[in-house]
């Protein structure tokens, strides 16, 4: 691993809500084109690390550094031009518009940046951004129904477009907070397929999930969570084994 | 480059024209087929046409846009008294001075949304309001409204060489445009059109998807690299600018500005065109305003005997009841039919007078039988 370039390094972070402690002393490294799963129970933490690394909240103490940039002071749209998507856990879509627009305007983010504006020229003639909006609405199946508008879809539905959305930036990190919540098991069989897809394509990517079996299907990597702290950081198959994260986490869930 | 528009939209863009030049010969039948106030459906058609850029497609409701149309006012008179009577450096200027003003409550006021951002702007707007009666006299001339005088200096125009015996009146390259002539209806009616050209380009462009996207969910527009406030800004001022633009005009064809036309009632008004008419449409806005105007300048002018003479086939023990029955919704009373006919567009048809049609549209597309309602129910939001 260790010869790989690490793209999102967290250093020592740590938030507290109130009397509630978040985050204590996280420290984590992901390595370029890895899925590093983060698992853990409830109220772990893992939201809060996530909305750390896209600028939503601000760490108390410690920094978040991607691709060599300090995230500190960015703003979360500096954050993303810089090359980080995000799924949500509550899907995160543009309701009242079709699909085919909520995946064009990530692709124009991309391309033309924060600020600028393309009054005079009409969407129609951005046959480029189109076809690229198509080719990424049918990697997630939703191709047929790009005129649809995004509000009417289904959760699982929603989740699945939200993907497509940030797909298309094609960024560097691609956050994924339980990206098959809500879906069946069907839907979450061709998710994971998407995913492995994609991960030849060389796209890091934190994935936030409660599915054990999408975590040893997918991962390269895995940390474990507890009470605001990474109690177990290692292979998939040696975080399985480890009696700390049993009894924090699997344990629990055997039960 | 600039200037292409798909196919359907040259159709609803020629059509719009057709409609707009023909108005004198269209409105014959509803007795509004007179310019002065034809111009007032073209210059309120601005200004609501504008406010829909920013209400329709962000949803940023701003309760001050009327301080614009009399900021526009002035600078288009402070133009005639300085300068020349031609109208173009007038509206030009008109509309330099209201995008900068917008640009700075803009700036202040989308700090916030929602409800914070209305009282924002509507407290700017009675700001400039009160001004125009205090501080700013020696730009406004208070209460008197800004007038044309004799000893103006009209610079160019006494360059220009041209003898003034009595008030001059305003001009485009020798065609009086003020008056109350049907130069000046065509003139307006002309721009109405241009800025209608310019609205289908934003609605059409990515701007305005990026405008719309902003209405449905600001927080993607953010984590999906997108700097949120230049967009509202850019459509703020976009639509103070068509607002000082309409102010210009209403100078254009009748050179006095007073401070009346900032008043907050004027403000709403263009909320109530807007919806009325169907925000985030197009053609909506604008036909908003003319029902408004209409209502307001002839169904305000009939009275009991109108309505005798309407009603005179029927026997008098019907007619008279009937009479003074009607008699409380016109003449005086047409604020009551306008708040009815407000009151059961908005609780029946959220979409204004737009849906309406698409509504009735739609009814036909089913009965030929070749329609498919249910793509059709996907294709319009759901508001």
């Amino acid at each position: 691993m260790s010869d790989r370039n690490i793209v999102l390094h967290v250093a020592d972070v740590s938030k507290r809500f109130g009397g509630l402690k978040a985050l204590t002393d996280v420290d984590l490294s992901v390595a370029e084109g890895t899925v590093h799963a983060i698992i853990g129970p409830n109220g772990a933490g893992k939201s809060t690390l996530l909305n750390v690394c896209i600028g939503r909240i601000r760490p108390d103490q410690g920094h978040v550094v991607f691709a060599g940039t300090t995230l500190d002071q960015q703003k979360p749209h500096e954050i993303n031009q810089l090359g980080v998507s995000r799924v949500f856990q509550t899907p995160e879509i543009f309701p009242d518009l079709t699909l085919l627009d909520n995946v064009m305007i990530p692709a124009f983010a991309k391309r033309d940046g924060a600020y600028r504006f393309h009054a005079l020229q009409s969407v129609e003639s951005e046959s480029e951004i189109r076809d690229s909006a198509e080719f990424h609405l049918g990697d997630v199946g939703l191709l047929e129904r790009r005129h649809q508008l995004a509000g009417s879809l289904s959760r699982g539905d929603k989740r699945r477009l939200e993907l497509a959305m940030c797909l298309i930036q094609k960024p560097k990190l691609l956050l994924l907070d339980e990206p098959t919540a809500g879906m069946s098991r069907h839907d979450t069989n061709m998710t994971i397929e998407l995913l492995k897809r994609i991960k030849a394509r060389g796209m890091t990517k934190v994935i936030i999930e409660h599915d054990m079996h999408v975590v040893f299907s997918l991962a390269d990597r895995v940390s474990v969570l507890a009470q605001g702290r990474i109690i177990a950081d290692g292979l998939p198959d040696e975080v399985r084994g480890n009696p700390k994260v049993k009894e924090a986490y699997l344990g629990e869930a055997h039960a | 480059m600039a200037f292409n528009l798909s196919k359907q939209d040259w159709l609803l863009f020629l059509g719009f024209a057709l409609v707009v030049l023909t108005l004198p010969i269209s409105l014959q039948p509803l007795g509004a087929a007179y310019p002065a106030l034809m111009q007032k459906f073209c210059i309120f058609g601005i200004f609501a046409l504008g406010f829909n850029i920013l209400f329709g497609l962000t949803g940023y409701l701003s309760f001050g846009h009327a301080a614009f149309i009399g900021i526009g006012s002035y600078a288009a008179v402070w133009m005639f008294k300085l300068l020349t009577m031609n109208a173009l450096p007038a509206i030009l200027f008109s509309m330099v001075v209201a995008g900068l003003v917008a640009m700075v409550i803009g700036y202040v006021a989308l700090r916030r949304s929602g409800i914070y951002f209305s009282i924002l702007t509507l407290a700017f707007a009675q700001m400039f309001y009160n001004l125009a009666y205090s501080v700013l006299t020696p730009l406004t001339n208070g209460e008197t409204g800004l007038q044309l005088t004799l000893g103006d200096p009209r610079v160019l125009d006494r360059m220009a060489g041209a003898a003034t015996g009595g008030l001059p009146r305003v001009e485009l390259f020798g065609i009086g445009l003020s008056g109350g002539g049907y130069a000046g209806f065509y003139f307006c009616a002309i721009v109405l059109i241009l800025c209608f050209f310019f609205a289908i380009k934003i609605f059409r462009s990515p701007f305005g998807l990026m405008l719309r996207a902003l209405k449905s969910n600001q927080n993607r527009m953010r984590y999906t690299g997108f700097n949120n406030r230049p967009y509202l800004l850019a459509a703020f001022v976009i639509s103070g600018v068509y607002a000082g633009l309409a102010g210009s005009l209403m100078a254009v064809t009748d050179p006095l500005a007073g401070a009346e036309r900032m008043q907050w009632t004027a403000s709403g008004e263009v909320v109530l065109m807007t919806i009325l008419g169907g925000a985030g449409t197009l053609v909506g806005p604008i036909l908003g305003a003319a029902v408004i105007k209409y209502f307001e300048n002839i169904f305000s002018a009939f009275n009991e005997q109108t309505l005798h003479r309407i009603f005179d086939f029927l026997p008098d023990s019907i007619e008279n009841p009937l009479v003074s029955g009607l008699s409380l919704f016109v003449g005086e009373g047409w604020h009551l039919t306008l708040g009815v006919i407000f009151v059961l567009i908005v609780i029946f048809l959220p979409g204004g007078i737009m849906e309406g049609f698409r509504r009735i549209s739609g009814l036909f597309k089913r009965g030929g039988g070749g329609g498919k309602p249910a793509v059709a129910a996907h294709a319009q939001p759901a508001e």
